[in-house]
């Protein structure tokens, strides 16, 4: 007696939340009854292993069905072929959508394109997620992507408005997508140390502030490209470290204002040349693409490490970076206020979040 | 010239690519209705054409808008080639012809093709203008409702029950026409869906013609089957109850239980009644004296009132109230006799209801069955489907007769179904014999008979169950006893019904599903040879399914079996029955004996310790039983009434067979064992017998199952539904096919399946699996498919439970001050179910305590659940949609915002739950196969659903082999339901029935195919908390705008 076909369809289409995670999670039929077995189902349903896997082929196959929906996620909610509660359908976007904390740190600031998508077999060895699941997250981020890419708007909202993510995700994917532009170095060894988060959170302020969209609102790809002018502009603000008494004023201005402050007064007193020309420097490179790419590789290198082996405690390096950057406001010849709030602002709050261990 | 049909084609949505160089589409639109064709313009290079038609008007027959479905077709307009179709909607009209039902059409359908499936959704509009009718000799029969409910509908209320309806007609099937060589797959299943359309209205309207010549204006329990019969035709036949029905005024006022008699009396005018004197001048005393006289039922005499006013409320059957007291027979002869003469116009006093309105149905007899098996023949002329008429005929005659030997004149619960295999043809029609009370049959009013039957009937409950046959000239032998409730009149041990479970019945405990399952293998043969080969086996299945029964019954320890079905399938070397019941105990019958198992050799010390572990096995299966299904009749005064029974079953089940020669046989069921408890086991067919008796598992628990709409002892229901349609096909390996192997299989097919279902519905627990309905059939030669329609409807373990969680709804605050108060409702509830049952009152008690004291942490617990996931996600949702149209930068300090208002909304999401929600995508539609939905009132009846789909594929293994394309295919199905619901208005479909559910697969050719047909009742329903929550919604919904208004400035 072998099954031909079987098959369960509800008026109401039943979501199983934790086959949902292991289908999403890349497990083949068989594994995931394994799983479920492992679980503990059995004893507490009183089921055999044949109705568990019935049960889960069931659901694989109305997955398999809902995916293609689910890459457009509006569709699921006008679609009348399945009949799903509207938090269920939130819940099984979000899920979809949702993606593994190593793996995107594997690709985040990578070009999304074929090339790295052959690499998913070696992120999925490093890391131990399925193939199938990095799969997935690569499509996810690519499909973002390719919506997103040419929009005018919010990127936060076009992703939204597009996949009906929660703000949270959104704002992840905004990172993803805003990273993969602009292809940021993020595998470096020393990077190694910065999650997704401090990734992101810094991207969120820079396209704030660093994009078209931050100046003009309705620029096409506003959130997505950084605003080239700006870069231009940021070679200015060298004069900062170049001109040698500005230098030399803005770095008395810091030590009056902190004098007895920091706990670090002497390091930071001893460091302030080097610290204050590796950040106008890094913002004079940002012209060149392969400067802008390198940007969290400088920053880590010219001013987390020289912190980090002074040992500056964090609320050191924000009274530093807070009189570094208002100190400027007070040297006359300096005429690029504007310019260096908008650069300085955000740096400073990259910096401080990039500051752990 | 009596309608213009009016259509506008607003829009699309979602359509599939068709020109792969743009990824657009350049979509049109046909709309085709009888010979007219209309065509939109052709919207270019959109996936959603925006077509805003103007008004096609049709100027049609109502004849033909009773027939013809509007057809609308969407084509990819190709200018060097010709155009391409995307799918087709066909719309049946029939709602918008009649008054009450709905008045417009209006919403997206799905654009359906046989062979891609759905593709896209498309708005349409249809609006009927009907002009009024005076010809008398007109083919239409407009304004006939039609329901396939089988009870009166919710909000309605019987006049008359006129009786059977039944038509059938016939045609060629165009997928065996010689055409069919030519043409695509998609235009031969289009030219079937089509013409099976064309026929059920047709059928429909000759339906309602009848009626109508009744004098009636609706059709209830409406039941339209197809016969494919392959080279030999199409049939489509259909049965019903004509009846008349009268709108409620105010639903409101009318509750399910249909007890306001009172209310109604006032609104209707007694005009129709001839005599109304008679109510009090009847000659009641010569009736009063007989029924004295006439022996043992002294109850009798507080009814005869009713009864006289029955006879003066039946002046057409031309027997005075007079005559009948001169005749001066006993009691139930004289009910008969009116009933009789009641019916007696009737060809075929048949019901298709299974529920009735209180009073209705006097007594039971039993199931009455019969089959006949046929050869086909190719039906020559389709306008003369004579054949097939006769062959009903003589069904229906039989069905007559075996009811006139249970002393009954009428059948209820009656239905009609075939199996076909090749060119052989099983016809079954089955029913439950019934005296009925007449009055309900003629033109009298109902309520007059309702309140007296409320006032003076036979005691509560058991009347029903009371032998109408003469006790002395018994049909068939069985054992009599007087009635366990009243103890005036005789009932018997069992009792089989093909009904609902009435209203009324006083049942002990709870019921359950029972299933009997056989196999039996036939040699492959032809023709002639194969029918007298099948005709053969039929009896000793019928036999056999019958003692599987009974001792399921018994195990089970009940004594009763409502919503019977037998169903027997017919393949190529094979033969399957199925008969699936809901097994309850009756409080009027007497206590089941229990089974009792006998060796053959008893000499044998070995064999002999064997046996008695078995009846052990099995005692304690009954005793588990009767725990698990609450089981307990009061043990007291047993003795007075009667004796206790000695345990001996005879059948209620008459039945006989049929073959093509018209042969009549007989089958008495008492011959083959005098007594079936005793189970003699001399072989080890009988030892296998045994085993799978107690092989089948209960329902694991929280679970209950039956297979009638509402399930004995449970009233709780709460709102949740699932309905659902499981199919299993099995391969049986061809090398072991003996019967014992065979029914293995079936056996363990079956029983997984029901463990399935209760696995995937365990989130739903405490639940209960509703009109569970199997339906086996036997595609191929090694192929058996199972398919399970069935709802799974939540309550609550006690109804304490309920009413402390609609009071939490309420009033959130006031939960604690309410606590005391709340702890009272449980209490008195079980005091209130106390009194039947003199158990000691302190487990009961200290149940509910202890479920109190739950209710707290309960009501917490999802609480939290509430306010985690679920309910941000929907708020986001909602979120995004508004931000969709204030799309703006700075959205980030936007949703900041966001977040922290959602606190504060979070209590408004709650409150709002499911509708409001809804309404931001695609609405709600309900899908149940009871004829009501718990928890909510049904207001409106929008007209009958019956669709029928073919879905074809040449690419099988692409979509997902056989389970991949059946599953995305019933999801199809269900969805094309829904929105047809949803465009008439609606937001449930009631009484749904999967009628049928062909597949045919070639998995060597990599093709599959398979035909569904769907009906039911499209309704309105309006929540019972809804009604009382619209206040307290009021201010939660103004509130939800200053929200939003407040998130968009920041």
């Amino acid at each position: 007696m072998t099954s031909e076909l079987d098959i369960f369809v509800g008026n109401t289409t039943l979501i199983d939340e934790d086959v949902y995670r292991l289908w999403l999670d890349g497990y083949s039929v068989s594994d995931a009854v394994a799983l479920r077995v492992r679980s503990g189902i059995l004893e507490q349903t009183g089921a055999t292993a044949a109705v568990l896997q019935s049960d889960t082929m069931d659901h694989y196959r109305t997955f398999q069905m809902l995916e293609r929906l689910l890459h457009a996620p509006p569709k699921l909610l006008h679609q009348l072929i399945f009949q799903i509660p509207p938090s269920r359908q939130a819940l099984l976007i979000e899920r979809y959508y949702a993606f593994d904390e190593a793996f995107v740190r594997e690709v985040l600031g990578k070009k999304l394109s074929k090339g790295t998508k052959k690499d998913l077999d070696d992120i999925s060895t490093k890391t131990g997620i399925t193939l199938k699941s990095c799969r997935r997250q690569f499509d996810n981020f690519k499909r973002v992507f390719k919506v997103v890419e040419e929009m005018r708007g919010s990127l936060v909202d076009n992703i939204q408005q597009h996949f009906l993510l929660s703000d949270r995700l959104a704002r992840d994917y905004a990172a993803i997508v805003f990273f993969a532009n602009n292809r940021f170095e993020t595998g470096k060894k020393k990077l190694q140390y910065l999650s997704f988060g401090d990734f992101a959170f810094c991207a969120e302020l820079m396209i704030q502030n660093w994009t078209l969209g931050a100046v003009d609102p309705q620029a096409d790809d506003m959130d997505m490209d950084l605003d080239k002018e700006f870069l231009q502009d940021l070679k200015e603000l060298k004069v900062l470290v170049a001109d040698k008494d500005l230098l030399d004023l803005h770095k008395s201005l810091v030590c009056t204002a902190l004098r007895g402050k920091l706990g670090v007064f002497s390091e930071m007193e001893a460091n302030f040349k080097n610290l204050s020309r590796g950040l106008v420097n890094v913002a004079a490179k940002l012209t060149h693409n392969k400067d802008v790419r390198d940007l969290f590789v400088d920053l880590v290198e010219k001013f987390v490490e020289p912190c980090r082996s002074d040992h500056w405690p964090l609320n050191d390096v924000r009274l530093f970076l807070n009189q570094y950057a208002a100190s400027v406001h007070s040297l006359d010849g300096f005429r690029h206020q504007a310019l260096w709030d908008r650069y300085m602002g955000t740096l400073r709050g990259c910096l401080l979040r990039l500051c752990h261990d | 010239m009596p309608g213009k049909l009016k259509v506008k084609i607003v829009a699309g949505r979602h359509l599939p690519v068709m020109d792969r160089a743009s990824d657009l589409t350049d979509a049109f639109v046909e709309v085709k209705f009888g010979n007219t064709t209309f065509k939109t313009d052709v919207y270019l290079k959109s996936l959603n054409p925006q077509w805003n038609s103007e008004w096609f008007k049709f100027e049609v027959d109502d004849e033909d808008l009773q027939d013809e479905p509007l057809q609308i077709t969407v084509l990819d307009h190709d200018t060097y080639s010709a155009n391409d179709a995307i799918g087709k909607v066909y719309i049946d009209i029939d709602p918008l012809l009649y008054s009450e039902a709905a008045t417009v059409i209006s919403g997206w359908f799905p654009i359906y093709d046989t062979i891609h499936g759905i593709r896209g959704e498309i708005n349409v509009v249809v609006k009927v203008d009907l002009f009024n009718d005076l010809n008398r000799f007109r083919q239409s029969s407009c304004g006939v409702k039609f329901f396939c409910t089988t009870s009166i509908p919710k909000c309605y209320r019987a006049v008359i029950i006129h009786g059977f309806v039944e038509e059938l007609v016939v045609n060629e099937d165009p997928e065996y026409q010689w055409i069919d060589r030519i043409r695509t797959p998609r235009a031969s299943n289009e030219a079937r869906q089509r013409l099976i359309s064309l026929m059920s209205g047709e059928l429909q309207r000759k339906i309602g013609l009848k009626v109508l010549e009744m004098r009636g204006n609706a059709v209830v329990g409406y039941l339209q089957c197809f016969d494919l019969e392959g080279e030999s035709g199409l049939v489509v036949r259909a049965i019903g109850t004509a009846c008349t029905l009268d709108k409620l005024s105010s639903p409101a006022a009318f509750l399910p239980a249909c007890n306001s008699p009172s209310k109604e009396m006032k609104e209707i005018p007694f005009n129709e009644d001839p005599n109304p004197n008679t109510h009090s001048s009847g000659p009641s005393t010569p009736l009063k004296n007989q029924t004295y006289s006439f022996s043992p039922s002294k109850s009798y005499s507080r009814q005869s009132s009713s009864s006289d006013t029955d006879l003066s409320l039946t002046p057409k059957t031309g027997m005075g109230s007079g005559s009948a007291g001169k005749e001066g027979g006993p009691f139930k002869a004289l009910l008969r006799q009116q009933t009789q003469s009641a019916l007696e116009q009737r060809e075929f006093p048949f019901f298709t209801l299974t529920a009735f309105p209180p009073g209705f149905l006097v007594h039971v007899g039993g199931v009455v069955s019969a089959r006949s098996v046929k050869l086909l023949d190719r039906i020559h002329n389709p306008d003369e489907p004579e054949t097939r008429d006769a062959w009903w005929a003589e069904i229906r005659q039989e069905i007559k007769s075996h009811a006139k030997a249970l002393g009954c004149h009428a059948v209820v619960g009656y239905s009609e179904s075939t199996s076909i295999c090749e060119e052989v043809c099983i016809l079954s029609a089955s029913g439950t014999a019934a005296v009925l009370n007449p009055r309900f049959l003629q033109d009298g009013t109902v309520e007059g008979c309702l309140e007296q039957r409320l006032e003076e009937n036979l005691p509560a409950g058991c009347g029903f169950c009371h032998i109408p046959y003469d006790e002395l000239n018994m049909p068939f032998p069985a054992h009599l006893t007087y009635c366990y409730n009243c103890r005036k009149q005789k009932v018997p041990d069992v009792l089989f019904t093909t009904i609902d479970l009435p209203m009324d019945a006083a049942v002990i405990g709870k019921g359950c599903l029972i299933q009997a399952r056989l196999c039996r293998l036939k040699k492959k043969a032809q023709a002639e040879a194969n029918a007298t080969a099948i005709s053969n086996l039929l009896p000793f299945m019928e036999y056999e399914v019958h003692t599987q029964l009974m001792n399921k019954l018994k195990l089970k320890g009940m004594n009763a079996l409502f919503g019977l079905r037998i169903q027997i399938s017919v393949g190529e070397n094979m033969l399957m029955g199925l008969a699936s019941a809901t097994g309850v105990y009756l409080a009027a019958l007497p206590t089941p004996g229990g089974i009792q198992i006998a060796g053959k050799t008893p000499n044998d010390g070995s064999y002999e310790q064997h046996i008695s572990h078995m009846q052990k096995k099995i005692n304690d299966t009954i005793a588990k039983n009767k725990e698990l299904y609450e089981i307990n009749p009061p043990i007291c005064e047993e003795i007075i009434g009667s004796p206790i029974p000695e345990p001996r079953q005879r059948s209620r089940l008459l039945r006989s067979q049929s073959e093509s020669s018209d042969e009549v046989t007989e089958l008495d069921l008492s011959h083959g064992k005098k007594d079936a408890f005793v189970l003699e086991i001399d072989d080890t067919d009988a030892m296998e017998d045994v085993h799978s008796l107690l092989t089948d598992v209960p329902p694991p628990s929280g679970f209950y199952s039956c297979n009638t709409e509402i399930m004995p002892g449970i009233n709780n229901w709460t709102s949740e539904i699932q309905m659902f349609t499981s199919v299993r096909v099995i391969r049986l390996s061809s090398l072991n096919l003996t019967n014992q192997a065979l029914n293995k299989n079936f056996n363990d097919l079956c029983e997984n399946l029901l463990k399935s279902l209760y696995f995937k519905l365990r989130s739903m627990i405490p639940c209960c699996l509703c009109h569970v309905n199997f339906t086996v059939s036997l595609p191929e030669d090694e192929l058996i498919q199972v398919t399970v329609t069935a709802v799974a409807i939540t309550f609550d373990k006690n109804q304490a439970l309920q009413t402390t969680k609609t009071h939490a709804e309420k009033s959130l605050q006031r939960a604690s001050t309410d606590n005391e108060e709340l702890l009272q409702f449980p209490l008195e509830l079980c005091s209130d179910s106390l009194p039947s049952h003199p158990f000691p009152p302190a487990k009961e008690h200290l149940e509910s305590a202890s479920s109190n004291s739950g209710i707290p942490a309960a009501q917490r617990a999802t609480s939290v659940d509430y306010s985690s996931f679920a309910d941000r996600c929907s708020s986001w949702i909602e979120l995004i949609k508004l931000k969709a149209q204030t799309i703006r930068r700075g959205s980030i300090k936007t949703t900041v915002t966001v977040e922290k208002a959602s606190p504060v909304g979070e209590g408004n999401f709650r409150n709002r739950s499911s509708p409001p929600c809804a309404n931001s995508t695609v609405g709600v539609v309900k899908m149940t196969p009871l004829s009501f939905i718990p928890g909510a009132k049904i207001t409106k009846y929008l007209g009958i659903i019956n669709m029928f789909f073919i879905r074809e594929t040449t690419s099988l293994r692409e979509e997902g082999g056989v389970s991949g394309f059946l599953h995305a295919f019933i999801a199809e199905v269900f969805a094309m339901v829904r929105a047809h619901v949803a465009a008439l208005g609606g937001n449930a479909v009631v009484s749904y029935i999967m009628k049928q559910c062909v597949f045919m697969e070639n998995p060597n050719k990599n093709q599959a195919q398979c035909l569904i047909n769907v009906s039911g009742d499209a309704v309105v329903f309006v929540r019972e908390s809804e009604l009382e929550v619209v206040s307290t919604q009021q201010p939660a919904a103004t509130c939800q705008p200053s929200c939003t208004g407040g998130e968009v400035t920041t």
